[in-house]
């Protein structure tokens, strides 16, 4: 059996920048599983990414899952690994265990409509949700993505956006704190959770997946129970500090959940007591 | 003739505002249309109307003199503008410009105020529905204020 504290080998194939601290690599294993390059992952699951001398941070796949030639993190570099790694290269290698956690709810959506509302850097651990919704578009009812940002140059994967925003079967909405003069930006200004009234959607046939900062993900929440969303139809995905990612550490414990091995994915009603307590 | 009632009557605002109100009130209302980038209002302007907006899109943004026009907030069909005319010296508080163009209908606010003090029923109605959406604002702006996707350091 493999060692799951053991990374494997990865190379950074490309780099892109996505706005002032955030960036995105794509990763190749050369020594991949019957010539595969990339990574089996679920939408919403997350690896291990270590930084030789620096150390290891918890990361989610940002990429499509359906591509198995490439494995994709968008990271945000706000701390000493993140910040390390956001001065690695094209052509640099990396050690990956994972992927580690619980999914997005994509197959127990089947059949109902989605709304998806992400804040800020959320959007990447949604985005694999996005591509495979738009794969297997047939199945699902209506979908919705309400994205808020900071500030229209704070805004991931724009061009993504806009094109997600074109389609016919899909409805877009974004939002930013504010907007300086200068900053191209003829979308909304205010904050994520004033955008849900323009989602129609039917509350007892809607799977909501949330992911942001906590305050964001609370504030969301309330303003779907109030048009009638109930707690089993919401999924959020939640950050702690993850150490080990296999549930022994304790590093990540919520309440009596391993964010790492329980979630980063938990249905809002299994961690609603845990999710609004101030000692945790 | 035809009246501006129907169109009160189905704006989400005064849903549900019993119809003699939707009669009265009608009488303060007229219509208007604000092509992209034309100015609803000024900082520092009289407040004595507030927008029952249609269609289209407006920004309601403050000037500072280091960064220029700071867009704060933008609304659409269904919402509604404006309550500094409700509130003495009723002077606007920031800029509202149109992003696009906008059908909106303008209700006249010392009209209105006297119709409220005549008949305070009307008053109660309108400031509970005001109070609502000045407490959704307080806390909007308050969330903004935190910066909740800033650097967690």
């Amino acid at each position: 059996m493999n060692d799951p504290m053991m990374p494997s080998i990865w190379r950074i194939k490309n780099y892109r920048t996505e706005t002032a601290d955030t960036f995105t690599i794509d990763l190749v294993n050369e020594h991949g599983q019957d010539g595969m390059t990339g990574m089996h992952f679920q939408p919403g699951q997350f690896n291990m990414l270590y930084l030789f001398g620096a150390g290891e941070s918890a990361i989610s796949i940002s990429g499509d899952p359906r591509n198995k030639d490439v494995l994709t993190h968008t990271v945000r570099a706000v701390g000493t690994v993140t910040r390390a790694l956001a001065r690695l290269k094209r052509g640099d290698v990396i050690g990956v265990r994972g992927p580690y956690g619980s999914p997005w709810p994509v197959v127990e959506a089947i059949g109902n409509d989605v709304l998806i509302v992400a804040g800020g850097i959320g959007l990447a651990p949604l985005r694999p949700v996005i591509y495979h919704l738009i794969a297997e578009r047939e199945k699902y009812g209506k979908v919705t993505l309400l994205y808020g940002a900071r500030s229209p140059v704070d805004i991931l994967f724009r061009q993504e956006l806009e094109k997600w925003r074109g389609r016919f079967d899909m409805q877009v909405e974004a939002t930013v704190d504010n907007a300086r003069q200068g900053q191209t930006w003829h979308g909304n200004a205010g904050v994520v959770t004033g955008l849900i009234p323009r989602a129609g959607f039917d509350p007892s046939q809607t799977t909501v997946m949330i992911c942001g900062p906590e305050l964001m993900m609370r504030f969301t929440i309330i303003e779907l129970q109030k048009r009638g969303i109930e707690e089993d139809a919401i999924h959020v995905s939640m950050e702690r500090n993850m150490k080990c990612a296999i549930g022994l550490c304790g590093h990540c414990q919520l309440g009596p959940e391993f964010i790492c091995k329980n979630g980063p994915v938990f249905r809002f009603d299994r961690i609603r007591d845990s999710f609004r307590k101030r000692e945790i | 003739m035809e009246t501006l009632e129907p169109l009160i009557a189905e704006h989400p605002f005064f849903r549900d505002l019993p119809r003699e109100y939707i009669h009265l009130i009608t009488g303060c209302a007229s219509n208007v249309r604000f092509d992209a980038g034309q100015y609803l209002f000024r900082e520092e302007d009289e407040a004595n109307q507030f927008y029952l907006i249609r269609q289209g899109k407006i920004a309601v943004e403050v000037f500072t003199p280091q960064q220029g026009r700071l867009l704060i907030q933008t609304m659409g069909a269904g919402e509604v503008l404006g309550w500094s005319w409700l509130v003495p010296p009723y002077k606007w508080r920031f800029d509202s410009r149109a992003i696009e163009l906008t059908r909106a209908i303008s209700m006249d606010g010392k009209c209105l105020r006297a119709k409220c003090e005549d008949d305070p029923r009307l008053g109660y109605e309108l400031f509970k529905r005001f109070s609502a959406i000045i407490a959704e604002r307080l806390h909007a702006t308050r969330l903004q204020m935190l910066d909740i996707y800033g650097t967690s350091e």
